[in-house]
């Protein structure tokens, strides 16, 4: 092992793999250290990998990549106590090349993708935690870990250690998150035939469906769950603000078994069994959580970084992109020979130019909006759920007047003028 | 399918506890006298904390490390770190 590397990288999920895979294949001398046992035995996601990102690193990676399905429709259920609203997408250009986006399980794919970093001549260290970036006058300049005699050195220092990313609190770059800046959300995989699966989600062998469970699926909290096919299983997860959790007095486990007895989705579960449970933090402060990227020899990348589109479920492609602007950024200050902030705020920059913060920055008020007006989740999906039912359900009432009935009984409920207001809040805050 | 309460879905797991527990209450007095919620048993998504009428007991070992109990114990009286290197909990699929 040579005492000094190029690049040592802190954490091998998405963010940190992406970053030592394009670094290492332009030559430079990658470190990519991993605390758990394996790439992955660490790391949880609801399931959704995005094509786009990861084809940018490895291109066709589908025809090797252990993935479980294509993704071809996409459900949204607002769903109250008896019943849902449903609305969705379906369309086979999804099911061919070049594809949307795929579930996949984590422990399996990180495993592989960490390989191909390898394979690209990154050295991987497992089972390692770092406990602490070295700081020389000023400097990061490597890093301190666990084992015997574990300090290792290096120009630039890659955090990558997720959600909680415990070293770049330490560095100052941000202070402790907040309860309503992260999302608890706990997940089980269920193990289901494949032809049961196929049959209940209306698909072929090679097809995947996501649902996305707002409304009752949180009991009215902020938050979502969701439901996603996988070959011969299915993740079903739900999650709300930590602050949510705290004030509800909610146990995340009893809102998960809540979840799946629910009668919308007990009975596509059924004759199921649990392979797996999990509990994980998602970074969703957004835009205003983000902290600062670039410093003196180290960037922050992925969830560390809290790059996370809560409102669209996007979050692992973040995390690819974030690295792969940063290996550019390590390069050509390898290439200018400049380590400083000022030369490493090019990544700062690249990641301002690119769709991650110019997303964020389009939701910036959304979680604050939501947290702060629970009538969004708590009042109106029950609201559209019996609007839905009045109107579809044939009683002999003439049609205007089910149309007059239903916006009289959401105006009498909310008021008229905070109806208007609600609507204003919202659009305002996902424009 | 039938539901698992917690002690079943945390069978489902692979752990593989460290001697040392990584997670410490700083004050057993501030959980006692100052937190009649004593929230951390309710929101830890793997009761790994359990109030034994005078202290805390901390069931480090069936930690998922999400870090909710740093972020949400109300009095930051939490001390929290990573296992070991290669130890903890093991997820084999998602």
């Amino acid at each position: 092992m040579p005492e000094k590397f190029d690049v040592i990288v802190v954490g091998a999920g998405p963010a940190g793999t992406s970053c030592a895979l394009v670094c290492a294949q332009k030559g430079l001398n990658v470190l990519l250290i991993e605390r758990g046992e394996y790439p992955g035995s660490k790391n949880v996601m609801g399931g959704v990998l995005y094509r786009k990102q990861m084809e940018e690193l490895i291109p066709e990676f589908w025809k090797e990549a252990p993935l479980e399905r294509p993704v071809i429709e996409q459900r949204f259920w607002m769903m109250d106590k008896e019943s849902v609203v449903q609305f969705g997408y379906k369309g086979l250009e999804w099911g061919v090349e070049p594809y949307n986006n795929f579930t996949v399980l984590r422990a399996q794919f990180d495993q592989w993708f960490a390989k191909k970093a390898v394979e690209a001549g990154a050295l991987l260290i497992n089972e390692t935690v770092v406990t602490e970036c070295i700081v020389e006058n000023g400097k990061v300049v490597g890093i301190r870990t666990d084992r015997p005699n574990g300090e290792v050195y290096a120009d630039v220092v890659v955090l990558a250690d997720g959600v909680n990313s415990l070293l770049s609190k330490q560095l100052g770059f941000h202070k402790e998150f907040r309860p309503d800046e992260v999302a608890l959300t706990v997940m089980e995989v269920i193990n289901l035939p494949k032809e049961k699966i196929n049959d209940r989600f209306n698909l072929e062998d090679n097809q995947g469906c996501t649902i996305e469970i707002f409304g009752d699926s949180t009991k009215g909290n902020l938050g979502t769950a969701f439901l996603y096919t996988n070959k011969d299983s299915l993740n079903i997860g739900v999650g709300t603000t930590l602050s949510s959790m705290i004030k509800a007095k909610l146990k995340p486990y009893d809102l998960l078994d809540y979840l799946k007895t629910h009668p919308m989705v007990k009975p596509m579960l059924a004759g199921g069994e649990s392979a797996e449970y999990l509990a994980h933090l998602i970074p969703e402060g957004g835009y205003r959580s983000v902290p600062k990227v670039a410093g003196n020899g180290v960037v922050v990348v992925g969830d560390a970084a809290q790059l996370v589109n809560a409102i669209h479920r996007e979050g692992s492609n973040m995390a690819m992109h974030s690295g792969l602007l940063a290996a550019e950024t390590v390069i050509e200050a390898k290439y200018r020979g400049d380590f400083s902030e000022s030369s490493l705020n090019l990544y700062r920059q690249k990641l301002y130019d690119s769709f991650i913060i110019k997303d964020l920055e389009k939701y910036k008020d959304a979680t604050h909006t939501f947290e702060n007006n629970p009538q969004y989740f708590k009042e109106y999906v029950p609201m559209m759920n019996k609007a839905m039912s009045k109107f579809f359900t044939v009683d002999g009432t003439p049609k205007r007047d089910k149309q007059k009935e239903i916006m009289k009984s959401v105006t009498s409920e909310r008021g008229t003028i905070k109806v208007i207001q609600d609507i204003y809040r919202a659009w305002k805050a996902v424009k | 399918m039938s539901t698992k309460n917690i002690e079943e879905k945390q069978y489902l797991l692979r752990f593989k506890a460290d001697t040392k527990s990584h997670l410490t209450v700083m004050d057993d007095d501030i959980c006692a006298t100052k937190c009649p919620d004593k929230i951390c048993t309710i929101f830890c998504p793997a009761e790994v904390y359990k109030w034994e009428g005078l202290r805390m007991q901390v069931g480090y070992e069936g930690c998922h490390e999400c870090g909710s109990c740093r972020i949400g114990c109300p009095y930051q009286n939490i001390k929290w770190e990573y296992p070991k290197g290669g130890h903890g909990i093991v997820f084999r699929l998602a």
